[in-house]
């Protein structure tokens, strides 16, 4: 499909979007949880959106509730390469199980994003080939950039790295 | 150290000391350092074995990328708790008589990071014997620590193992 219009992207959409903004020529879009491999299937393949820019998370604990955000970072080259189109994907996760589709299957590229994630947020990805910890130990038994674990807590990380000194796990 | 230079031609001097003094002597003069380098201060660490201002004046040239042949481990990064069990690993296989250089703040003390990953300095885990701070120290800092470990050598020395 060439020229591409967001028109043509809300109205395909169509319900899937719970709502949209607009800020400085950024576009997001709101959709549900359970639509989001649906949702990004069809920016992939029918609007080419070939390539996955970022994937991350947020938590707004005590701000927001569901607690968790995904965000997803699509980008469009356009045929001719010529377009640099972006939209950004999002959607909320509940607190009691944080769970999502991976997109692993659509992108190649979210496999580490997804891992990491994972490791930082404790967000579990459906389908995901090899969801271990990424950046923190295997071991590693928080979740650190969940906005209730003290940035400054070290101690999980001395219990994993005493433990990888005892027994020579390097 | 005694010294009877002949009167005549020379080779027919000798010299007195003790195999201590000589070995010690040796070792400092020929330092080699393991670079443990994990972040921005080990651009500083290169730089300061490049021509520039070419660590090997002192003789600690030979970067050795192997422990098993260094005896010196420059530290010079950010150290995680990840990564600590490694340059602990790597410091056990060093040969012994070594030293170690915690080059930056972030090694002294955990410099800008103050989270839940770094490491609050490498001597929380490494016995260090000269630290560097600044972030990142200049070349210049680095070639003084290296000749405190020289003086060190020097005044303490360490036993033939
Ligand atoms: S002390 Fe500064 S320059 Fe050195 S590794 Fe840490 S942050 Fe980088």
């Amino acid at each position: 499909m060439s020229g591409f219009t967001l028109e043509q992207l809300s109205s395909r959409l169509g319900s899937h979007i719970e709502s949209s903004s607009e800020f400085r020529g950024e576009n997001t879009y709101f959709v549900a949880p359970e639509k989001i491999s649906e949702v990004l299937t069809v920016l992939k393949e029918e609007f080419n959106f070939d390539y996955l820019v970022d994937l991350t998370a947020v938590d707004y604990l005590g701000i927001k509730s569901p607690r968790f955000e995904m965000v997803y970072y699509l980008h469009r080259f356009g045929e001719q390469y010529d377009e640099n189109i972006r939209v950004r994907i999002k959607c909320s996760i509940s607190e009691d199980k944080p769970a999502i589709d991976s997109v692993t299957s659509l992108w190649a590229g979210a496999d580490w994003l997804e891992r990491e994630v994972y490791d930082m947020f404790g967000i579990v990805f459906n389908g995901h080939p090899d969801l271990r910890r990424i950046l923190m130990p295997e071991d590693y038994d928080e979740y650190p950039l969940r906005k209730d674990f003290d940035v400054r807590n070290r101690e999980p990380s001395k219990r994993s790295f005493k433990k990888a000194l005892s027994e020579g796990n390097f | 150290m005694g010294l009877n230079a002949a009167p005549t031609a020379g080779g027919e001097g000798f010299l007195t000391t003790t195999v201590n003094s000589v070995a010690n002597w040796g070792r400092k003069n020929s330092l080699w350092p393991m670079p443990f380098g994990t972040a921005c201060c080990a651009i500083e660490m290169m730089g300061a074995m490049m021509s520039r201002f070419d660590l090997s004046r002192f003789g600690a040239e030979v970067a050795r990328f192997s422990p098993r042949q260094a005896d010196l481990m420059i530290v010079s990064g950010t150290i995680t708790y990840k990564m600590a069990s490694v340059c602990r690993n790597i410091y056990d296989q060093m040969p012994e008589p070594k030293w170690v250089i915690a080059m930056g703040s972030c090694t002294c003390g955990g410099g800008p990071f103050d989270s839940y990953a770094v490491v609050q300095g490498i001597d929380e885990f490494l016995p260090v014997d000269v630290y560097i701070g600044g972030c990142p120290p200049r070349p210049e800092a680095l070639i003084d620590a290296v000749m405190k470990i020289q003086k060190k050598i020097d005044i303490e020395g360490a036993p033939i193992v």
